[in-house]
Order: structure tokens, then sequence, then C-alpha cells
């Protein structure tokens, strides 16, 4: 399980830094995208991969640590998860007003000469 | 419950209400908006001197606030110790200038000014504030898509071409900044600071690789925010284009990261033995060297005003960190000093440059260049010589004197404020406290700084000559008190730390230290009891003394 992560991230992750660097603001907005879910995964990796844990008590009170998920990391990818959800609206927006204002859809504004 | 204590959340509250009390208004109302903008900003004002004067004293520690009255490490804490209300106050100060500023007309210019402002008040304030890494990063959050919004204000292909790169490398950089927080909460198990400066001695040698490395992409993504060479080439487009008050206001923006840097920095490496060291120094003064040598290359090379302004935020950021890289108390001291008086003259430059600009084509600076690059100068300058008694008219021998400060200011020349930072950093760097292989780092980080002081000097002379004393026809500009007063306050502000050097030095070098000796800061917030609250009781009659529910 850990390696089919560690791939998934890193693939995310390497196809967010490529569409990063593409001259187009869609793919720009894509490949950040791409780049906060490896992101994403990655802090839920932080907090120790383990299948069938819940990360909350039960009803019946206490339980083994060692049958337990880390609830924080889970936290935290939730505020992150919202966080680059609005920013990518955000972004998704400057980019319509950029098309609009500039007519292209070049990061610069104008197309470069080829 | 004494209300001093919540005193230490009020500057993360009073923005946080009055931003959202002014989303409901109707978005061209915008007198009211402008009136509770006004007076949140200056209650901030209050709450800030106020902090200054109960925590700025011996206690080196901070006044800790538990929020959610969680004892630490499990809750988040808000720590507001010398640094924060320092940093704190510098905001509150900036703030309200540039709001005055912002009233006289740049508020109309785009909708939603007011609640912007102070939700980027807000997480200016959180940020300083908070001593948890995670909730450092949802502050660095609000006050980055604060300044999004306050960047595009206004619009104009310039703001969106600028906001669009500035938007794109501050996502990044905060992707990295949650790499690295779940780096070092993978590592330690913790995400608060001063538990974690604890931990650091305890980690087995592969997991203290890993945490170092999640501290050092945390830290890039700091220096994006101060905008360290190679990854600070988005500031000078995007502060020249923002509009002139939001561009003052960014001037603090850069100082968020170093004071992340300064306050991160000293913990982590507090378990080493020369506590006197930050995380990584040697890099950050190489990079602060290079970021300096940059912003250097572009003031001279600048041609708009508002480059030189946002090149020199560059210098300023450069001299931080090189100075902060090296470390030591008396140099970091001086670096804080430098640090308050450097946001004050690039803000009071800002501001200047919109006041000056007005009235002329935008094409002016770069006829002017080229007609001095071609030798073209003035063909009809022999015509004038004959009015010498035309006297130079008031509104531009103010403006002028006033530019003079910020040229002073900014170069550091005696005898402002700029002079006495700089003089403390280099007098400071030439110690021989330290081994003769760190010599050579103080010697190149003098040299920069000093040849920076000569090249934002020439490069200003130059700028003032071809406004002040340009012969190219301009209709004088229409300036009025309320926008002139903000310059007016932020240098009175420099002159005032030149004259109370003495004092404001004592306090930067007790800051310092105490960020040296990071032990009273753990401590405090290791100490700090949560407050005492009655058990719940089902009777409904019980009420408490003041007559709130228990």
């Amino acid at each position: 399980m850990e390696l089919v992560i560690a791939i998934a991230i890193g693939v995310l992750a390497s196809s967010g830094i490529w569409l990063l660097l593409r001259p187009r603001t869609f793919q720009v907005i894509i490949g950040l995208s791409l780049l906060s879910y490896a992101v994403n995964l990655f802090i839920f990796a932080m907090g120790r991969l383990r299948a069938g844990a819940p990360p909350v008590l039960g009803p019946s009170g206490t339980g083994d640590l060692a049958t337990y998920a880390d609830p924080l990391p889970q936290a935290l990818v939730l505020t992150a998860i919202v966080i680059s959800f609005a920013m990518t609206a955000l972004f998704l927006v400057v980019l319509l007003a950029s098309r609009g204002l500039t007519g292209n859809d070049h990061v610069d504004g104008r197309e470069v000469d080829p | 419950m004494n209300w001093l204590e919540h005193l230490t959340v009020a500057p993360i509250l009073i923005p946080l209400v009055a931003g959202g009390f002014m989303l409901l208004l109707d978005g061209r109302n915008r007198t009211v908006a402008a009136a509770i903008n006004v007076v949140a900003t200056l209650s901030l004002l209050v709450v800030a001197i106020m902090l200054v004067a109960l925590e700025g004293g011996q206690n080196a520690g901070g006044h800790v606030y538990l929020l959610g009255n969680w004892p630490a490490p499990f809750g988040i804490v808000l720590v507001a110790d010398r640094l924060s209300v320092l940093m704190l106050l510098v905001t509150a100060i900036l703030g309200s200038a540039t709001l005055l500023f912002a009233l006289a007309r740049w508020d109309k210019a785009g909708a939603f000014f007011h609640p912007l402002f102070q939700f980027l008040l807000m997480g200016l304030n959180g940020a300083f504030l908070t001593g948890d890494i995670f909730n450092l990063f949802v502050f660095f959050e609000v006050l980055l898509a604060a300044s999004y919004g306050l960047a595009l204000h206004g619009s104009g292909p310039a703001r969106v071409k600028a906001g669009l790169h500035y938007i794109a490398i501050n996502l990044v950089a905060a992707l990295l900044f949650l790499i690295g927080a779940s780096l070092i909460y993978g590592t330690a198990g913790t995400l608060n600071m001063a538990a974690l400066a604890t931990r650091i001695a305890g980690l087995p040698p592969d997991e203290r690789l890993l945490f170092e490395i999640g501290v050092a992409v945390l830290g890039v993504a700091f220096l994006v925010k101060s905008a360290m060479w190679p990854i600070g080439f988005w500031l000078p487009n995007t502060y020249a284009a923002a509009a002139p008050p939001i561009a003052a206001m960014f001037s603090i923006l850069t100082k968020v990261g170093i004071y992340a840097v300064l306050r991160l920095g000293f913990l982590v490496s507090s378990s080493e033995d020369d506590v006197s060291l930050l995380f990584g120094g040697n890099w950050l003064m190489v990079g602060g060297i290079a970021t300096i040598l940059f912003g250097m290359i572009g003031i001279m090379a600048s041609q708009e005003m508002a480059k030189l302004a946002g090149f020199s935020v560059l210098v300023s950021s450069g001299t931080l960190l090189a100075a902060i890289g090296y470390g030591g108390a008396a140099v970091t001291g001086g670096a804080l000093f430098y640090l308050v008086s450097s946001t004050f003259a690039i803000a009071a430059f800002f501001l200047l440059i919109e006041l000056v600009e007005r009235g002329r084509a935008p094409a002016d600076d770069v006829l002017a260049v080229t007609l001095e690059a071609y030798g073209l100068d003035d063909p009809d300058e022999a015509d004038d010589s004959g009015e010498v008694g035309i006297a130079i008219p008031a509104i531009m021998a103010i403006l002028g004197s006033a530019f003079i400060a910020c040229a002073v200011l900014l170069s550091g020349l005696p005898p402002l404020s700029g002079f006495v930072a700089k003089f403390a950093i280099l007098s400071a760097l030439v110690e021989p406290t330290r081994g003769p292989t760190e010599s050579w780092g103080a010697w190149a980080v003098f040299a920069t700084i000093l040849m920076s002081g000569l090249a934002t000097l020439i490069a200003m002379t130059r700028a003032g000559i071809r406004t002040f004393w340009a012969s190219i026809d301009r209709d004088l500009p229409h300036v009025r008190v309320v926008e002139l007063a903000p310059v007016a306050i932020l240098l009175i502000l420099c002159i005032m730390l030149t004259v109370q050097a003495g004092w404001a030095m004592r306090y930067m070098r007790m800051t310092a230290e105490g960020l040296a000796r990071p032990g009273a800061y753990i401590g405090a917030v290791f100490a700090a009891p949560p407050a005492q609250t009655e058990p719940f009781k089902a009777a409904p009659v019980a009420t408490t003394a003041d007559g709130g529910p228990p």
C-alpha cells in the first residue's frame, strides 16, 4: 500500500509541476490542482497509513492506540482541501479576467512570437 | 475574568468581526464601511500600543493565550511576546497610515476594499501571534487571500497580469508550506512551535534528517514571501502594479516571511550548542547577499519610481536576511530596528510616488531616460534661463522634502533612522566575537549593505532630479492634506525612531536576546494554566456573579 500511495503522490506531483511550468493559464490551474492533490495525499500519509483503523473512539470509550489512526493529519487535510479549493476558484476568476482583458490565454498576457 | 487576559486575541477578533460585518453591508455603501474600517483599525492601534506596554517589559516569555482553553501542546496557543507585539504595532501603524491615504480616493477604485483590508490585518496579526505551525498556515492563507483581492483592486491589464503571477507563485508556496508542516508533524509528532523545540533533541538521526528537510521546505515557503533571490522575481512587478496605498501596506508582507524565519529558525535550533545561531543561517546569509545584489541592479535599472520602490523592498528583505543569517543578538537587534525603519520608509515612499506622479503623463519617466541616453537633453533649456524669479511651488517643495527624507532613509545616510539601523548592523558585524571562518561572511555582508546604500542613493538622486527638476511640462499635482498626512506621519515616526534611538535599540536588543534564548518562550507556553471554569451545572437558576451563564 505504501508503494502505491508513494507512486500516486509522485505521479501527481510530477504531472502538476510539468503543467505548472506550461505557458497556458488553464494548464497552470490544472497543474496547481494536481499538485494540491499530491500534497493532500502526502499530509494524509504523514499520519502513517493504516487500513481499517478509525480515527475516533467508539461509544465504548477507551481504546488501544495501536488500533486507531492518527486523527490530526485528517483534520489538517480537510483544512488544506478547503483552502486549496477556494484558492483554485479565485485563481480561475483571475484567469478569466486575464483572458477577457488580454484576449489570449498566455500567462504573460501576450503570445510569444515563434 | 480579567479582560486584559483577552487582549491578546483582540488583534484577531476586531478585524474578523469588522470585516465580516462589512461583508453584510451593501457593497455600494462606502461611507459606513469606511467608518467601520477606520474605527476597527484605530482600535487595533490602541490594542497594539497596550500590548506593547504590557508585554514589552521584563517578561521575556510573553503572554500565552490558550484558544479553547486547552493546555499546550494539545490546543492552539497565541503568544504575545516582545517580537510579536512589536510586529503588531508596526502593522497597526502602517494600517492606519495607508487607510487614511486610501480614504481620499483609492478605496473607490473597486468593490470590497474595506473588508479585504480588515481581513489582511487579521491574517497579519494572526500570523504574528500564533504559536502553532498549522495555524500559521491558516493565517498566511487569510492574509494572502485578502492580498490577492487587494493586489487586483482597481483592476486593469497590468494588475491582472501581475496578480496572476503573484497568486500562482503564492499557491505553490502554500503547497510547500503544507509539505513542510506535514513532514514536521510526521517526524516530531507535534505542530506546536514550543513543543517542537523540546522534541528535536530526542529524535533519532534518520527522523532528524527528515525533520530538518521539513523545516527547510517550510523555510523556502517563508522565503518566497520575503522574496529572497531567486524566488523573489514576482515582487517588483506586483508591487509596482498594485494601487499605491495597497503597495504601501504590502511592504509589511515580506516582513511576515522574515518574522516566521526568525521565530521558527531560533526555536528549531535551540537544542544546538550555540543557541544564538539560526537554523540554516549560512544559507540565509548567502541568499540575503544575492537578494541585495539583485535588488541593487534592479534599483539602478528601473525607470519608473514604483519599480524603484519595489526593488528597494527586495534590498530591505535581503539586508534583513543577510543580517539575520549571520546571527548573534547584536546583529539581529540591529536587523529588527532596520525592519521597522525600512518598512515605514518604503511605505511612505510608495505613497509619495503616487502624489508626485499625479499630473504627469505615464511615459514621462521613460522619455526622460531616453533623452538622457541619446544626449537630446532639453533643446529648449536655454530659453528658460531668464526665469530665475519663479519660486518653487509650495506643494512641490513639500513633496520634494518628503522625497529627500525617503531617499536618506532608504539609502541609510545620516541623520535619519535608516543610518542608525545600518550602523547598528554594521558595527555589530565587525565585532570580533566569532572565529576567523565567519569573518569572511561578516565582511561580505558588510560590503554588500554599503554598496546597496550607494546604489539606492544614486538611483534616488537620479529619480529625484528627473522628477523635481524636470523641464518636461507638467501640471502641479493636486494633493489633499489627508493624503499628505500619512506620508508625514510615517516619516515623523522614522524621525522619532532616530531621536529615541537609544530606547528603541534597547527594546530591539532585548527582543533579539529573547529570541536567541527560547527557553523563556517555551517555558511560558507550557506553564500557561488553563482558565478555571466552573463545572457545568444542570440547574438553570444558577448564574455566576457577573450575571452571565456559567
